[in-house]
């Protein structure tokens, strides 16, 4: 029945399509999760695929990269049909997947990442050598710059990024799907990372890339198919429709903003950073002389490219890195001796970066999770007990208050969406007696209507005089919510901004080291010497690295 | 609602067991038929001698000494820890027990009290230097509780010497010198046999791991650091101090799997004092998947092929298909259990998508839960 469509759609496009998607229909046991997917995608071009969270895109993007079997529909790679029954195939079939959280072995080198599962050798022998060679080969010519030597551990995000790319172009991928590849990056890596995507594209690659940021999309996407409930909405082309229109064909209203109104910062100075310096196990400097406070009923925000201390210093306000120097006072009292549970119960609240990492217990019941952190308060204990029908009872009040979408408290986290899991995890920490919320990436990989509400949910706190650590990557975020902004480069704090005034693409310059003049600020670099040479760069009459050299994020070169 | 979703879950806990039984029994049955033996009879005859009552009291002393063991393994399972070291924990604590026993004299409960005490105390003491290697110098627990296994062996083997803490028996025989009556445990008599007594203590040990885990802010901390290291550390728990913890307590509990023998059988620690207990352990928590019925389940099971598997001598069948049977029991077991538990956490994913769907208003933009 699709054959005619698929010769139709040739016809149309001129040339065979890339990737062709028709009727694909996938359904879970009582939930359609994609509907008469149709989508043509035609070679050499960026085509972004945008959609709330939920709305079924991570779904479609398993069904094309085979890691699931659609019910119904056709699936055709430059006009021939396919039927993937495993990534393998589909990786036969020549296309690669980014996926959105990294899958890289730490405690390898770039190189031996990229070469996992697909070893050179003979006879048993692995080939460095060669596959060294294409390695700096395919890096050179997409301008993705990464070292094949370099432990990914000591990688930021955005290097880690442009590893997990280099992976599936060593594969021999000729349609990349990224999924949210922006989500952790500054616009200055934005930019670059869509260089990137437009020399793929230059070379006859064909990209297919998912993201809910709707100017990013316009700015990048040669056409944009619309996701909305499992089914495609529409297909436009960039030039055609406005950031609005995408939202409007997205959910169905307008995109809410992350707007703060009046300031509600008083006197008192709730917490107080106090020249901390962190030092990695190897002795590189992480955090460097930081001093910060944040009084009440004010959100501090931090900008910084990431890998440039911003997980050091949350880490260091949290206890669980000790400190080679300085202090942390909460409302008076001293912490700095003080472990994780004591910092928590002195009145710290905590959304991590990493939600399944560091704030779920993914295995575990919603009312299970409600005790996470908060393991010494009641209503969730009491005394050595476990307060298991405080715990029950509080829960379903977080699930009301917070709208957390879920059948019952006793369904394990990881059945929960994303948004729902933040919305979880911010009702949690906002029950308990707070002075200080640390929020790393509060609305990370959270769909819309989730993000709004925990906007209002922290904007809420702070005019009752909550003191907020707000670290985020989303710039129009940190400048709507924040009263301060603080810009944290190679650890150290090195500019203030104005959030009334400032832009994001003003911070995302002072975020990469020298106004307009891009350095990089590569993650390795975090020490002292380099901390040195970057205050040297900055001086006055100094020549930055000229334009198009080093970018943000990616000093594994050199 | 609720009542759907335990239905569900009943089934799925029952599904996985009853997997692997299925796949064991065939395995098995392969393994017979390759023998030149009939499975259906070989079967047969292992079960009727099984449930002979004689048998069954076998079947539950053995089965103490091994729930012990199992809770022991299970106890450092649910923290991610591999404590391989119940062997030798056991026996250096169940030496040393039978050491005081033998020394002192007391009245009955306070004599068994202390000999139960010293064990624990032996047993915790030995576990926790694995678990202070582990926290101060990084040494896997998995290396470390090997090399203690042989280490205690080698301590043992030296205390036990008449010029030590030993008396000879006979020409022969060496060992500790003999509880008096007043370090005996009580046994349980029925028809087959005298039951061991400390099959209550067993079953008190049970409770007690259920309480712990589950109903305790220790156990909470305990489970959430088996869960997931970073978000426990994250919620502020101290990994290094739970390490230590739950090694003291693992090898706590390890330390008793020794006393059914001597308390109620041999009332002595000897040369013939039984070994590998500690490995046994880890079978049946994997058999029990940590859960403290299922380990006892897993206690029965193990323990009836056993005894079950002397009859197959006079069948003129190897006893050793039994040993095929227990590994290939252990290995169904792990095996279904993870794809049950695999396809449970997806089919809950499901269902929280399909649930939502269908209360979702037309004015909700998002799908909600769609496995996305």
């Amino acid at each position: 029945m699709t054959t005619p469509a698929a010769g139709s759609a040739a016809v149309a496009t001129g040339s065979a399509a890339a990737v062709q998607l028709h009727g694909i229909t996938k359904r879970f046991p009582g939930v359609v999760a994609n509907r008469d997917i149709d989508i043509v995608v035609r070679p050499g071009t960026v085509h972004a695929i945008v959609g709330e969270n939920g709305a079924g895109k991570s779904t479609l993007m398993k069904i094309l990269y085979g890691m699931q079997k659609p019910d119904e529909g056709t699936i055709s790679i430059d006009g021939q049909p396919v039927s993937f029954s495993s990534p393998a195939d589909a990786i036969a079939a020549g296309i690669g997947m980014v996926h959105q959280h990294f899958m890289l072995a730490d405690n390898l080198t770039v190189l031996e990442n990229v070469v996992l599962g697909a070893e050179p050798g003979r006879l048993g022998r692995l080939d460095f050598g060669a596959a060294r060679r294409r390695i700096r080969e395919i890096s050179t010519s997409y301008g993705l710059d990464v070292h094949p030597d370099r432990l990914v551990e000591d990688l930021g995000v955005g290097d880690r990024q442009r590893v997990e790319i280099l992976k599936v172009l060593y594969r021999g991928a000729r349609i990349l799907i990224l999924d949210e590849p922006t989500a952790v990056l500054v616009p200055q890596e934005v930019d670059e990372l869509f260089g990137n995507l437009r020399e793929l594209k230059a070379e006859g690659l064909t990209v297919l890339f998912i993201s809910h940021k709707l100017d990013e999309v316009l700015g990048v996407a040669d056409e944009i198919t619309v996701i909305r409930r499992g089914t495609t909405v529409a297909t436009v082309l960039p030039a055609e429709v406005t950031a609005r229109r995408l939202a409007e064909l997205m959910v169905g209203s307008d995109l809410p903003s992350p707007e703060t109104r009046d300031s509600t910062v008083r006197d008192e100075v709730m917490l107080a950073v106090d020249g901390i310096t962190v030092r990695a196990g190897d002795g590189r400097t992480l955090l460097d002389d930081v001093s910060l406070t944040i009084h009440s009923g004010e959100v501090l925000g931090i900008a910084g490219v990431e890998g440039n201390g911003q997980a050091e210093l949350v880490e260091a306000i949290m206890g669980l890195r000790p400190l080679a120097a300085g202090r942390v006072v909460l409302g008076g009292r001293d912490l700095t001796g003080q472990d994780t549970r004591h910092r928590r119960r002195g009145g710290i609240g905590f959304i991590p970066e990493d939600r399944t990492r560091q704030a779920l217990l993914l295995e575990a019941s919603l009312w299970e999770n409600r005790i996470l952190g908060h393991q010494t308060e009641p209503p969730n204990v009491s005394g050595i007990w476990i307060d298991r029908a405080g715990a029950r009872k509080d829960t379903e009040r977080i699930v009301g208050e917070y709208d957390v979408r879920t059948p019952n408290i006793e369904v394990a986290a990881s059945a929960l969406s994303g948004g729902n899991q933040q919305k979880l995890i911010v009702g949690r920490e906002m029950s308990s007696k707070l002075f200080l919320l640390v929020a790393a990436h509060p609305t990370r990989g959270v769909d819309v209507g989730a993000q709004a509400a925990i906007w209002d949910h922290l904007r809420d706190a702070r005019a009752e005089g909550l003191a907020v650590l707000l670290i985020s990557a989303d710039l129009d975020e940190l400048i709507g919510l924040s009263d301060s902004i603080k810009v944290i480069l190679r650890g150290r704090l090195v500019a203030d901004a104005d959030p009334k005034t400032v832009t994001p693409e003003e911070l995302g310059s002072a975020m990469t080291g020298a106004g307009g003049h891009p350095e990089p600020p590569e993650p390795s670099a975090v020490d002292g010497r380099a901390a040195r040479s970057a205050a040297g760069a900055r001086a006055p009459g100094e020549t930055a690295d000229p334009p198009g050299g080093g970018q943000a994020g990616q000093g594994a070169g050199a | 609602m609720r009542s759907r979703f335990d239905t569900q879950r009943i089934l799925l806990a029952l599904a996985g067991p009853g997997l692997a039984l299925l796949v064991a029994a065939l395995l098995s049955s392969i393994a017979l038929v390759v023998a030149g033996h009939s499975p259906l009879t070989t079967f047969q005859s292992m079960a009727s001698f099984g449930v002979d009552p004689g048998s069954i009291v076998q079947i539950l002393n053995k089965s103490t000494t091994y729930y012990l063991s199992g809770l022991a393994v299970a106890i450092g399972f649910r923290m991610s820890l591999f404590n391989i070291g119940v062997d030798g924990q056991y026996r250096i604590a169940a030496f040393f027990a039978a050491a005081v026993g033998g020394a002192v004299a007391l009245p009955a409960p306070l004599h068994v009290l202390l000999i139960i005490l010293v064990a624990a105390v032996v047993g915790a003491l030995w576990a926790a230097i694995a678990g202070v290697l582990k926290v101060t110098r990084g040494v896997s627990e998995v290396i470390s509780t090997i090399m203690l296994n042989f280490i205690a062996g080698g301590i043992v083997a030296y205390l036990l010497n008449p010029d030590r803490l030993a008396v000879r028996q006979g020409s022969q025989l060496i060992n500790t010198k003999p509880l008096p009556p007043s370090g005996w445990f009580p046994n349980i008599p029925l028809p087959g046999g005298d039951v061991y007594g400390f099959i209550v203590v067993a079953a008190l040990c049970g409770v007690a791991y259920t309480v712990l885990l589950n109903r305790t802010r220790f156990g909470y901390d305990l489970r959430a650091t088996g869960l997931s290291e970073t978000a426990a550390v994250a919620s502020g728990v101290d990994v290094k101090k739970m390490v230590v913890r739950t090694m003291l307590i693992s090898g706590g509990v390890a330390g008793l799997v020794g006393l059914p023998t001597l308390l109620s059988e041999s009332h002595s620690y000897g040369q013939d004092f039984p070994l590998g207990y500690g490995f046994t352990g880890i079978a049946i928590a994997l058999l029990g998947r940590n859960n403290p019925i299922g380990i006892g389940l897993g206690a029965l099971l193990w323990s009836f092929l056993e005894q079950s598997s002397q009859i197959l001598d006079l069948e003129g069948v190897p006893k050793e298909i039994v040993t095929i049977m227990q590994g290939v029991t252990v290995l169904s077991v792990v095996i279904a259990y993870e794809l049950v538990r695999r396809f449970s956490l997806v089919q809950q994913q499901r269902r929280v998508g399909a649930e939502l769907e269908a209360s979702t208003t037309p004015t909700t933009p998002t799908g909600g839960g769609a496995p996305a």
